[in-house]
């Protein structure tokens, strides 16, 4: 492996935005036919260093050379490098929803006939491409009516049209549930077995050590150091160190829990999908929260932990069939977003930038933006108890920002979910449901995250995590209830809790018995 | 230099909203004096600004109802046709059945009250677009208004003219002006003073810096000035004349509804649904409530606008109206709104709407053929936009952020990406 030729060069790259510099003197060697993981905290200057060497940031607007294929190369844009074999698929698809999955695969690259588009050769060559990345589907089918694992998969296949010889995949599994995830790296050493080159970016330390050769860090936009995993004896907490500069002693924060009683129940909760009728989303869902209790609802994607979320938070999804909610002992009736509030109710959304905010707010309106009767008298809101009240948040949350006049645009992902939290914080819930509060999020702002979801179980508060990160729920979690196909299919206390069972569970519909 | 940096960053693009507006009507000055140097000091005789503000007010009102819709994401192409329905139906009214004029008033608000309850139900509740929604209204409310009226003319009564065409009365001592506007513009200077004073009270409390109190002094006395100077115009016109009554309708207006867009829940919430719709409703808005109450408060708006233009040309008839819808249009986005929704003010949009009122003006005072005032508008919205899609593309790196970045200490530029800054007006300036 140590041998192989050096397939691309990045020397001393240095790039300043105006007051900023984002990348200064990084080096990265990667070499023919490995998979090279970039690892870093956001903001580190991954996605730089990506768009550097694929052309978005063109050849002049940085210092330092781009040695490829025993070449110095200057791409002026994205179609230089993509001629060079060098292909990135972006964490935010670029596929056309309403084109199908042939005509997304030759966007741009259409194979032409005698008249126009050679329709028959790109369905040929696009059942061979899906053949190669392992997506069974007929080739036809509408892009938006495969999942988001099939639309990577479709990515890459369209990678592979152009005749890839470096491929770049940033945050492929982010969106990605476990089954698809693994399905994607199996994808990657097959590639890797065919001589093409990978570099990956990835939160997820775990896949890395499973799927990479060599790993670079970066931290604040340098190279820290460039391991091989096959050498070094690499394990996560050594790649955690070398990114935060540090060592992590553990993932998640120290936490005697202080459980009361059950005070939220919700029994045979039905729910049918919102356009068609036949479809049920939850199946007779039962589960409990007790005070100060952590719960994990651990699932697949499309298991319809968000749905069951959603529909709870005064029926946001779907169409309410049957079930009922406790709350302290007494029935509630959620019918809507306000209904849910009033009654304590929290539901911070896994898309926080798609349904979770407004992005065109600034920090303290947002924070406030749930409950703005708290800081207004005769519905006139009052600019100094917003002010206050966003402040006080800010701080003690440590939402990275100078001020509360921020907007919330110009915050890092892990910043915006702080944002968030306090949005739904500073509606004094009971109950917080947490949909995939950390996805997208680095290591240390994770830490903090871990912090503020014990502090409020701490204060009394139920809080529901929801979490495709199995580790995550493991470690946090004082209770886990697997879902599986809409329905509650077993509950694991934190001393049971092991990946393994609950994986079982998640991909049954046979109860196990609880505990 | 530090008095510069502190002029630049309180006056033009700073961080508090008072600061932008100022800029904005620092912009508009600098129009009305291109104007009055063109036009050989003819823009700002009595007579005129009197004639601009009658000519254009109702205008100035949809522009109003128009910044919501657009606010929240939709737009209103029938307000033009619904103004001229409501004309026609409280001129054939007041006419067949001899209602009282105030009546008349009554009738007109309670008919775009209904229009607008039409038009909402369809967006808010079924879910057509209002594009859609309204491209039908305007042919509708055309088709209703040229039914109702025989496609003819129906002239109103003395007194429903006052809305549109009527002066404040002389009453006191005979100063040579006019004595309620004299009033007004008093109690417009204090009025300004006290909202700075407040607004530095209010940063105050929120430990956020308070600009150096000789610009607000500064701008105290420019905004008084322009007030003063204003006053003594509408005051000192021909005998019988004043500040408009269609003109203090648009005042009260514009400071209601500025009030409730910033300071109220409720306007929060409009902003929340055009800004992201579904966060919106996830956060507790009742986005059809919100909708319906827009789209519903746009033909009242316009009813409002239709009854004072048929006031001030005397009768209602079937040409009531036709393109005010673009004119509105064009005043709010001249006026900094995004064209995707969630972001815009009304003191923006009227700004917008005096740049256009005042263009249209000039150049007829300037014998400009009205082929020339269309071509020329259309450049300065198609421009106005323009500049400030170009300056959101630039995101942080915009040129002026490019160019204070070297003076800057440690505190992050202010936000330059918002269409509302007054940067989008420079090139109607120039």
């Amino acid at each position: 492996m140590m041998s192989a030729p050096v397939l691309l060069e990045m020397r001393s790259i240095t790039k300043t935005f105006p007051g900023v510099t984002a990348l200064s003197d990084v080096n990265l060697e990667v070499r023919q036919g490995e998979i090279h993981a970039i690892c870093g905290e956001n903001g580190a200057g991954k996605s730089t260093l990506m768009k550097v060497l694929s052309g978005v940031h063109p050849h002049g607007t940085y210092t330092g050379d781009i040695v490829y294929q025993g070449e110095q190369v200057r791409f002026s844009d994205i179609r230089a490098s993509e001629q060079a074999g060098i292909v990135i698929i972006h964490q935010e698809l670029a596929l056309v929803p309403g084109m199908s999955i042939t005509e997304n695969i030759f966007l741009g690259n259409e194979p032409r006939g005698r008249f126009g588009i050679d329709w028959k050769a790109a369905q040929r060559r696009a059942l061979e491409l899906m053949e190669q990345v392992g997506l069974h589907e007929d080739p036809d089918t509408l892009v938006k009516d495969i999942g988001v694992g099939k639309q990577q998969l479709v990515e890459i296949a369209k990678a592979f049209a152009k005749d890839v010889k470096l491929l770049i995949l940033d945050e492929p599994t982010a969106a990605l549930n476990e089954a698809d995830s693994r399905h994607l790296l199996d994808l990657l050493r097959g590639i890797r077995r065919r001589g093409v080159t990978s570099i990956i970016i990835s939160h997820k330390l775990n896949e890395i050590e499973a799927v990479a050769d060599t790993i670079t860090i970066l931290r604040d936009g340098r190279t820290i150091e460039s391991l091989d995993v096959h050498a070094d004896g690499v394990n996560e907490d050594r790649i955690v160190r070398g990114m935060v500069g540090r060592e992590l002693h553990s993932r998640f924060p120290e936490h005697t829990p202080d459980i009361g009683e059950v005070f939220f129940e919700v029994r045979d909760w039905t729910v049918r999908h919102p356009i068609s009728a036949d479809r049920l989303v939850c199946k007779g869902s039962s589960f409990t929260v007790r005070r100060g209790e952590i719960v994990g609802f651990a699932g697949l994607m499309g298991a319809g932990r968000t749905e069951l979320a959603m529909s709870l938070f005064g029926r946001s999804y779907g169409v309410y069939l049957s079930g009922r909610i406790f709350k302290d002992g007494e029935e509630v009736q959620l019918r809507t977003v306000s209904d849910a509030i009033r009654h304590g109710l929290a539901y911070v959304s896994e898309d926080r930038k798609a349904i979770g905010l407004n992005l065109l707010d600034d920090i303290k309106t947002s924070m406030v933006a749930a409950k703005l009767s708290k800081v207004s008298s005769h519905g006139v809101v009052d600019p100094v108890r917003e002010y206050r009240a966003a402040e006080e948040y800010r701080q003690s949350l440590r939402v990275k920002s100078p001020s509360v006049d921020e907007g919330v645009t110009k915050l890092s992902g892990g910043n915006q979910q702080k944002v968030v939290l306090a949005k739904w914080m500073f509606t004094d819930p009971d109950l917080l449901i947490l949909d995939e509060p950390t996805r997208g999020i680095d290591v240390g702002a994770k830490y903090e995250i871990y912090g503020i979801i014990q502090r409020l179980a701490d204060q009394g508060k139920g809080v529901i995590v929801i979490s495709s990160e199995l580790p995550e729920l493991i470690g946090l979690c004082d209770r886990i209830y697997t879902v599986f196909e809409g329905t509650v299919t077993g509950e694991v206390s934190r001393a049971d809790a092991d990946p393994e069972l609950l994986m079982k569970q998640m991909t049954s519909t046979k109860k196990t018995p609880i505990r | 230099m530090s008095r510069i940096k502190d002029l630049q960053k309180n006056l033009f693009g700073g961080t508090t909203s008072n600061a932008r507006q100022f800029g904005m009507i620092f912009t508009l000055v600098a129009i009305v004096l291109l104007f009055q140097i063109w036009t050989d000091g003819l823009t700002l005789t009595s007579g005129n600004l009197i004639a601009v503000v009658s000519q254009y007010s109702y205008i100035l009102i949809l522009a109003i109802g128009m910044l919501m819709v657009i606010v929240a994401g939709h737009i209103d192409l029938s307000v033009g046709s619904v103004a001229a329905f409501t004309g026609i139906v409280v001129a054939k009214a007041m006419q067949e059945f001899s209602l009282p004029w105030p009546v008349g008033i009554l009738l007109g608000l309670a008919v775009g009250a209904l229009i607008g309850a039409w038009q909402g139900f369809w967006v808010a509740y079924v879910g057509v677009p209002a594009f859609i929604v309204t491209l039908a209204g305007m042919l509708l409310f055309r088709g209703g208004n040229q039914y109702i009226g025989n496609a003819d003319t129906v002239p109103v009564s003395e007194g429903f003219r006052t809305i549109g065409a009527g002066f404040l009365p002389e009453i006191g001592p005979d100063t040579g002006y006019n004595n309620l506007t004299l009033l007004l513009g008093l109690a417009a200077c204090a009025g300004v003073i006290w909202r700075e004073l407040k607004s530095r009270q209010t940063r105050r409390e929120m430990n956020a810096d308070v600009a150096p109190m000789w610009i607000s002094v500064l701008r105290m006395a420019v905004m008084v000035g322009v007030i003063v100077f204003a006053t003594l115009r509408f005051a000192g016109g021909r005998v019988g004349t004043s500040l408009p009554i269609s003109g203090i309708i648009l005042i009260a207006l514009v400071l209601a509804y500025s009030h409730y867009t910033r300071n109220t829940i409720g306007g929060r919430h409009i902003y929340a649904v055009g800004g992201n719709s579904r966060a919106a409703e996830l956060s507790g808005v009742k986005l059809k409530r919100v909708n319906f109450l827009v789209m519903m408060n746009m033909s009242v708006l316009a009813a409002l606008a239709g009854m004072i233009f048929v006031a001030r040309s005397s009768a209602s008839g079937p040409q009531d109206g036709l393109s005010w819808e673009l004119d509105a249009i064009a005043a709010v986005f001249i006026g900094g709104a995004a064209v995707s929704g969630g972001l815009g003010t009304i003191s923006g949009s009227i700004v917008g709407g005096l740049v256009m009122a005042l263009l249209n003006n000039g150049l007829q005072l300037e014998g400009v053929g009205s082929d020339m005032v269309q071509i020329i508008k259309g450049l300065v919205l198609l421009l106005a936009v323009a500049f400030d899609v170009y300056n959101k593309s630039q995101g942080r790196f915009s040129i002026i952020g490019s160019l204070m970045r070297p003076f800057r200490r440690d505190d992050p530029p202010p936000p330059t990406a918002t269409p509302t800054s007054d940067a989008g007006k420079a090139p109607v300036a120039g």
